[in-house]
């Protein structure tokens, strides 16, 4: 388990690591961004990954900045779980991203894995995928020609599949302030502490704004975004929205979805119904 | 003389800290991948991609043809052959190398060298292999049928070995109750925190070729190398360092020592090989996987009347050396009746070949499959009775009033009271106090249940136990050396291995309980063939017991000499002196066991003449008085809640009541209980190694074979009861693998239990979340579709 050759790079500026990507764009080399190298360090050592260049981002201290913008929060890139953990960003979320960081895989993980290594990555089971989505969190991209901004849920195409074009990276995360009325929920399935994700459920509701935007993670393929989920509540969000929740209409949503085993769609029909309570409480 | 009787601070009973964890938990320990000899190179190995497939070419890029040893470089290299001497054995050859076919992913094709492993492992992606796939069948039910793809052609079957006993099952038949039930146990993996790992070199000064190697039994490596390479055994030495965990896994030859060994010699230079953890998932330390159709017979009240049983042990493709493709199934024709006692047996066992890895003993061997059938069954038995669990157990445990004890398939209970270690177990976990809360219910709806299981562990099996099963490793006297230094210290040698075990410790505290001597001054040697007497080597819980003896043997006639000597230089005759806390001791006067050596080694001027001339130094074998094997035993009684929706299983509470015999070092038994559980916990609930349908292993990494981490396993609580082996030295039994053995059996009867309202029966390890919330889902179907009809 030791990788094929590859040539490595390690920019200090964000337009170091674009000219990089430009220039292995025209070579036609096939390129890999680490960040914390959590999932990218495995898939190296497997061989299943075996890129011409490895181009190591960790140095860009551009990179690893939060702060405010407005009411938006924006996360560098390289801001890593354990930054969000424990609380070295500011809080925008009302302390909602800081319990997902503290749940994601182990301590040790936490430590070096980033956000914007997680987003790009884009494999369904992880956390932020799911919960910034449900957090309508936006991807800040920049390429030869600049940045352009999509929101994490256009962003995200399919399992392990991104929009990201060729010479282009993930340098930043904005994440909106949640609405002093809003209610948020969020559950996973793991068989033990660390694992990865079985069934993720992701609710904001605001009773008031009689709005519920939800998120069911860790299918096969992206995340299942409902922007508009009153269908689950009844077609229709109130205060009661905990008891309005409707199981049989997530399990069909499922069902349509493909999710075609019944015990998967009771996990994430289950987990779904504990964020939504999560929400009430 | 006497010896210096219990009692002693360091001798046997006393709780000292461990003499290795100084090394081992700095960090200093040495251990095969830390080996660094000049010039050595990396192995990879090209492995077959496929379960079954011919060989039709292997394409090597020319500027690597030196680099790339396959089967047709290997001159005058032996297959790997491990024959069971029981009648009907097919005989399985494992090439080191693959030759004509490969009979399982990833069997070893290719050599590759290379000046680091990521080179070597360059190289071997550059090797290309032409294979032909053939039908491959994976499940052993399947390779039984008539018609499944052959593993190995000339057999006309998949049948390593088919047995079968009956005793007097006839007159079970008339039993009131017959519970009937499919159990079977998931493929797993060993997965100690070291892998296997060869450093092979060659010496030309003492003309040997040296094996390092993370082996538990390095004298059975050199037997089986000195049969592969065709090479006398003087001319190999096999040197085990530290080993960080066997559990079985290193008691197996492989072929890739063979191959290093091989091409150390051909090369001129050391070759080092390390297994990683995908190689150590997919390729090679295959265990467990057990089927059981199992039919009960008992009376109204519960009480046993026989047992019918069909078990198949799917035994991969090989039959590995030394235990062979049919010891597993061997164990469960003679050990399924437990620590039981009831009068009428029939079993027939089958060894199937699949196209996957051989089978290897893991901790436990076949008794956790056993006891995971039996108890599992025992359960169904109880309900079907309408009595609790615990008592049925007790109504047909073994009696204390009847030990020893010769059980209906001739196995020979030493000591014990099964039925007091389940009483205390029951007392611990508080049955009445569940009962209670169960119908009161979980304000979480979730639902508790407590299960019990009940086994005994055979261990320190002798000659005449493996004689029977004629395999390539018959375990004789064991034996042990003991020399006294000039300074007074004590070498001890014995040619088992200690890999977490504690050894350097306990192995001390016998010399110590013998001569009295500071166990800090004694060295325990271990694990290497040119420095230690011949031994099977470290398995099947047989340590303590016979090289404990023997050191006990050997320390007793080094006791003799040196008492002569003092007896010599107190000027005494040697019956009026005793050997007591290091000092030979007469009336008048008194000697230290350092002074003796001082004057034996360094002054013999002052010795007499007619001085006993053997020296202060002894070599003895050890047999306990009967070699059938210890039986410690031990009760488990643990508490669970499910989630029913999630299915997840949450230990609430563990209760261990264990005996041993006689513990050497409780503090060194008590970790071996908590290791063990923690490995028995991964079987009940999260490992499996799944295989697609064209035998492709699909837990690839740790991502996906799930271990139990310390938030999954839990404190138990460990009572000890002593009852002494009437044939052994001290009375002390082997206890090693216990703690792997009842815990699939305990929670998947608490699973049970929680889940009984349900109409629920979980029978496959690992018990899964998925596979708990599809038997409920189907229970759920199942009762509204009877509603709606």
């Amino acid at each position: 388990m030791k990788p094929a050759p590859y040539q490595f790079e390690r920019p200090r500026t964000l337009d170091a690591a674009c000219a990089l990507l430009a220039e292995a764009e025209r070579s036609g080399a096939h390129v890999k961004i680490m960040a914390g190298g959590q999932s990218l360090g495995p898939l190296l050592n497997l061989r299943l990954a075996e890129p011409d260049l490895v181009i190591d981002i960790s140095a860009i201290r551009e990179l690893a900045v939060a702060d405010r913008a407005g009411d938006d929060l924006v996360l560098g890139a390289c801001v890593t779980h354990a930054d969000i953990e424990d609380g070295r960003v500011p809080d925008v979320t009302r302390g909602a991203m800081q319990r997902v960081a503290g749940g994601i895989a182990y301590r040790a993980v936490r430590n070096r894995g980033t956000v914007g290594g997680s987003l790009s990555h884009a494999d369904p089971a992880a956390d932020w995928l799911s919960a910034l989505t449900a957090l309508d969190a936006r991807l800040v991209l920049q390429g030869p020609d600049g940045t352009r901004t999509l929101p994490l849920s256009d962003f995200v195409v399919g399992a392990l599949e991104t929009a990201l074009l060729p010479a282009e990276m993930v340098a930043a995360v904005r994440v909106p302030l949640l609405a002093p009325s809003a209610r948020w929920g969020y559950a996973k399935a793991c068989r033990k502490t660390g694992e990865f994700a079985h069934a993720i459920g992701a609710v904001l509701v605001d009773p008031q704004a009689r709005t519920a935007r939800v998120v069911i993670g860790a299918l096969d393929a992206r995340p299942l975004l409902l922007a508009d989920a009153s269908g689950l509540f009844g077609g229709r969000i109130t205060s009661e929205f905990a008891a309005q929740f409707d199981p049989a209409a997530a399990d069909a949503l499922l069902a349509e979805a493909g999710v075609a085993d019944p015990v998967r769609r009771h996990f994430h029909v289950t987990v779904l119904g504990r964020a939504v309570r999560e929400a009430a409480q | 003389m006497s010896s210096a009787g219990t009692g002693s601070s360091q001798g046997v009973g006393a709780r000292v800290l461990r003499k290795e964890d100084d090394r081992l938990m700095r960090g200093r320990g040495q251990f095969v991948a830390d080996i660094r000899l000049a010039g050595m190179k990396d192995v990879a190995f090209v492995r077959s991609p496929l379960a079954h497939a011919r060989i039709r070419g292997i394409a090597i890029p020319d500027h690597l043809r030196d680099r790339v040893f396959v089967a047709a470089d290997l001159e005058g290299v032996a297959p790997i052959r491990a024959v069971s001497g029981l009648p009907g054995f097919k005989i399985s050859e494992q090439p080191v190398l693959a030759t004509g076919k490969v009979r399982q992913v990833g069997e070893l094709v290719a050599m590759c060298i290379g000046a680091t492993r990521a080179e070597a492992e360059d190289i071997a992606a550059a090797v290309t292999l032409d294979l032909e796939e053939l039908p491959a069948v994976h499940d052993m039910r399947e390779a039984l049928k008539p018609g499944a793809p052959l593993v190995h052609e000339h057999w006309g079957d998949n049948v390593f070995l088919e047995a079968f006993v009956d005793v007097n099952f006839e007159s079970a038949l008339d039993a009131p109750i017959k519970v009937t039930r499919e159990i079977s146990t998931s493929r797993q993996c060993m997965a100690p925190l070291e892998g296997r790992g060869v450093v092979a070199t060659f010496d030309h000064r003492l003309d040997q070729l040296t094996v390092y190697s993370a082996t538990q039994m390095p004298h059975i490596n050199r037997n089986g190398l000195s049969e592969c390479l065709g090479m006398p055994q003087e001319r190999i030495r096999v040197v085990s360092p530290d080993v960080g965990g066997g559990f079985g896994h290193k008691g197996i030859l492989l072929p890739e020592e063979v191959c290093l060994s091989w091409a150390t010699m051909r090369l001129g230079f050391p070759l080092r090989w390390i297994e990683d953890r995908r190689e150590h998932l997919t390729a090679s330390a295959n265990c467990r996987e057990h089927h059981y159709r199992i039919t009960a017979y008992a009376d109204r009240d519960g009480r046993l009347r026989g047992i019918d049983c069909e078990a198949t042990v799917d035994s991969g493709a090989y039959s590995s050396y030394p235990f062979s493709a049919c010891l597993e199934a061997a164990q469960v024709a003679s050990i399924l009746p437990g620590p039981y006692d009831f009068p009428a047996y029939r079993c027939r066992t089958f060894s199937a070949a699949t196209n996957k890895c051989p089978i290897l003993p893991y901790r436990g061997v076949a008794r956790t499959g056993v006891c995971f059938a039996l108890e599992l069954v025992l359960d169904a038995v109880a309900r079907e009775a309408g009595i609790e669990p615990s008592a049925l157990r007790l109504k047909n445990l073994i009696r204390p009033d009847q030990m020893p004890f010769d059980n209906i398939t001739n196995k020979h209970f030493d000591s014990g009271d099964y039925p007091e270690a389940v009483e205390r177990a029951l007392a611990a976990i508080d049955v009445a106090g569940i009962r209670a809360r169960q119908r009161a219910g979980e304000p979480d709806g979730r639902r508790i249940g407590v299960g019990l299981a009940v086994y005994c562990e055979q261990a320190a099996h002798g000659t005449s136990v493996y004689a029977g099963w004629g395999i390539p490793m018959v375990p004789g006297h064991e034996m042990a050396s003991a020399r006294m230094t000039p300074d007074g210290g004590l070498e001890i040698k014995v040619g088992v291995h200690s890999h977490g075990q504690g050894l350097e410790t306990t192995l001390a505290q016998v010399a110590n309980e013998i001569l009295g001597v500071d166990i800090d001054r004694v060295r325990v040697v271990l694990g290497d063939t040119a420095a230690t007497p011949y031994s099977t080597g470290t398995w099947g819980s047989r340590c303590m017991v016979m090289a404990g003896g023997a050191v006990a043997t050997a320390c007793k006639e080094l006791a003799g000499k040196a008492t002569r000597i003092g007896a010599r230089l107190l000027q005494v005759a040697p019956e009026d002196v005793t050997l007591a806390a290091g000092h030979v001791s007469s009336a008048t006067g008194s000697v230290s066991l350092k002074e003796i050596a001082h004057t034996w080694y360094r002054r013999p001027q002052d010795l007499p003449a007619d001085v006993d001339a053997s020296g202060l130094e002894a070599i003895a074998g050890y047999k306990p008085v009967r070699d059938s094997g210890t039986f410690s035993y031990a009760a488990h009684a643990v508490t669970v809640a499910v989630d029913p929706d999630l299915g997840t299983v949450d230990i609430l509470d563990y209760v261990i009541v264990e005996d041993g015999g006689v513990l050497v070092n409780p503090m060194v038994v008590d970790g071996q209980i908590y290791g063990g559980l923690a490995q028995g916990i991964g079987t009940a609930l999260y490992e499996e190694m799944p295989f697609d349908d064209a035998g492709q292993p699909l837990a690839t990494t740790f991502a996906d074979y799930l271990l139990p981490g310390p938030t999954e396993v839990p404190e138990p609580r460990l009572d000890h009861m002593e009852s002494p082996s009437p044939y052994t030295q001290f009375g002390v039994k082997g206890i090693g693998e216990g703690g792997a053995i009842a815990p699939p059996a305990a929670i998947t009867n608490a699973i049970n239990d929680a889940l009984s309202g349900l109409g629920v029966e979980m029978l496959h390890s690992p018990v899964t979340p998925h596979r708990i919330v599809e038997a409920i889902l189907g229970a759920r179907g199942a009762s509204r579709s009877r509603t709606a009809a």
